[in-house]
């Protein structure tokens, strides 16, 4: 079970909840892990493709998953995950 | 007051909020942009009353999204645009002006954005001022909170050029160096951003910041004498700037203060952070994130929210973008200084560097008046050019001395 961080606008899917548990060996089988735990999940995170919508970031342990396997980057139960919404910089 | 704006749209899909500190959408994450009514605006503000306004960026506060009454003005933005005829004729343009933000409070564009976000802060009755930064960020959120009185928290990478730190410092912040890049800082404060109750100007606030870069493009037709010029080029980091100047300017014509703009804009990246421009010359609108490493520090966003906007708006405005290397940048920050007597910081380099390659590659064509944005000044990045210095003739007090080095 990977901790997962949750940004302040996907809270309305988890009751307000900050940080979660998600379960599986990839980014893909989290985000259906959390699609079941949160329904409207997985919607907000991916388009309509299954690939990440283009304001979505996840970090793995601090790194930028498309730095890594994308959303195929493996995960343990020690790694944790945050959802980040893309800021733009100064 | 407010009547100007009706609330906050999500850029990308358009769900509508109210005006509050977030940013992003609960659904898709889209950006959060004002919505402003356009009829109200019109009806109060015309080339007169702009005219009359104070020489800096509120004589446009009706096009800001804030209560002027809450302004901390250190006399930010309206700065000159100079005609720049000995760097024209260096590069080969016939007409070429520079939009010179070297001047600004806290000597960079920076303190459009933070002059703008500061008074939405106070409005909003935040206690404190916070910001991520590759440093000129850093300087003018600090040097704006002190102004105002509010405690500041200034996040920079570590890595800085010691101008900007000092920068920063002089305004006695909370000045807090990460282990990382501008992009780790990032991420962090968009973290921390969830759970303190700051006021990070470019993050929880950044819908009305990022407003302020607007005000380039209505100082540049505003000095034209109403008028769009045919091309602009800017320095691009998360391309906010870029994309706000375009706005600025098409506002302009909804209100009818311009006719209708045939501008073309484009963009300029250092080699060593490139992802927009990468993105360009690869004929996609996705970029692929970069770890930067550049001298163009206040360049160096890997990964850049705005890109695909401001992919978009070359395609729009039939501009280009262009990319310069370290040495390129330093030989345009000299060559920039020598013609127009102006020290811009490495970013001012990029843009430079950047034009002189549009127009050696024909795309800004020699008769296109342009304008180009320099965005910082250049003792922020004294490191950059410093061997400059070793040029001073060394000579004992007397005459006969001096008249023996200078035939040398």
């Amino acid at each position: 079970m990977a901790i997962v961080k949750i940004p302040t606008p996907l809270r309305v899917t988890t009751s307000g909840l900050d940080t979660v548990q998600g379960n599986g060996d990839d980014l893909v089988s989290v985000i259906e892990d959390l699609e079941s735990q949160f329904p409207g999940m997985k919607e907000r995170l991916l388009d309509e493709n299954n690939e990440l919508r283009r304001f979505v970031n996840i970090f793995v342990n601090g790194e930028d998953v498309r730095f890594l396997e994308g959303l195929n980057t493996t995960v343990t139960a020690s790694d944790e995950i945050s959802i980040v919404p893309a800021v733009a910089g100064g | 007051m407010n009547s100007y704006c009706n609330g906050l749209q999500c850029r990308e899909c358009g769900r509508k909020f109210d005006l509050e500190p977030i940013f992003a959408c609960d659904f898709c994450f889209g950006p959060l942009e004002v919505d402003y009514n356009y009829e109200n605006i019109k009806a109060d503000l015309n080339k007169n009353k702009i005219e009359s306004g104070p020489s800096s960026l509120w004589r446009y506060a009706p096009l800001l999204p804030c209560n002027p009454e809450f302004k901390i003005d250190l006399g930010d933005g309206f700065t000159p645009l100079i005609k720049a005829n000995r760097l024209a004729k260096a590069i080969g343009l016939d007409h070429l002006w520079i939009k010179n933000d070297t001047v600004n409070p806290t000597w960079s564009f920076k303190d459009r954005v933070v002059s703008v976000a500061i008074a939405k802060a106070i409005e909003f009755n935040f206690s404190a001022i916070a910001c991520a930064s590759t440093g000129n960020l850093a300087n003018s959120v600090a040097a704006h909170a002190a102004a105002a009185g509010l405690d500041c928290y200034v996040f920079i990478p570590q890595d800085l050029e010691q101008g900007k730190v000092v920068g920063s410092a002089i305004y006695a912040p909370n000045l807090i160096k990460v282990e990382g890049s501008y992009d780790d800082v990032n991420r962090l404060c968009t973290e921390l951003s969830m759970v303190k109750n700051w006021a990070f100007v470019n993050i929880n606030v950044r819908p009305y910041y990022s407003e302020g870069s607007k005000t380039l493009g209505f100082e540049i037709c505003e000095q034209l004498g109403w008028r769009t010029p045919d091309h602009i080029v800017a320095p691009m980091a998360s391309g906010s700037m870029y994309t706000k100047i375009w706005k600025g300017i098409k506002e302009f014509h909804k209100l009818g203060l311009i006719d209708e703009p045939k501008v073309r804009l484009s963009g300029a990246q250092a080699s060593g952070c490139s992802p927009i421009t990468t993105a360009y010359e690869n004929n996609s609108f996705t970029f692929v994130p970069q770890k930067p490493d550049t001298i163009a520090k206040s360049l160096a966003i890997g990964n850049p929210a705005d890109g695909y906007y401001a992919l978009k708006q070359m395609e729009e405005t039939n501009g280009h973008a262009a990319q310069a290397s370290d040495s390129e940048i330093i030989e345009a920050m000299n060559l920039l200084a020598e013609t127009e007597g102006i020290f811009a910081e490495t970013a001012g380099g990029v843009t430079i560097a950047c034009l002189k390659k549009l127009v050696e590659t024909n795309k800004i064509t020699k008769s296109e008046e342009t304008v180009a944005v320099i965005s910082g000044g250049g003792l922020k990045t004294i490191e950059a050019v410093s061997d400059v210095a070793n040029n001073a003739m060394l000579v004992k007090p007397n005459i006969d001395s001096f008249e023996m080095n200078l035939t040398h």
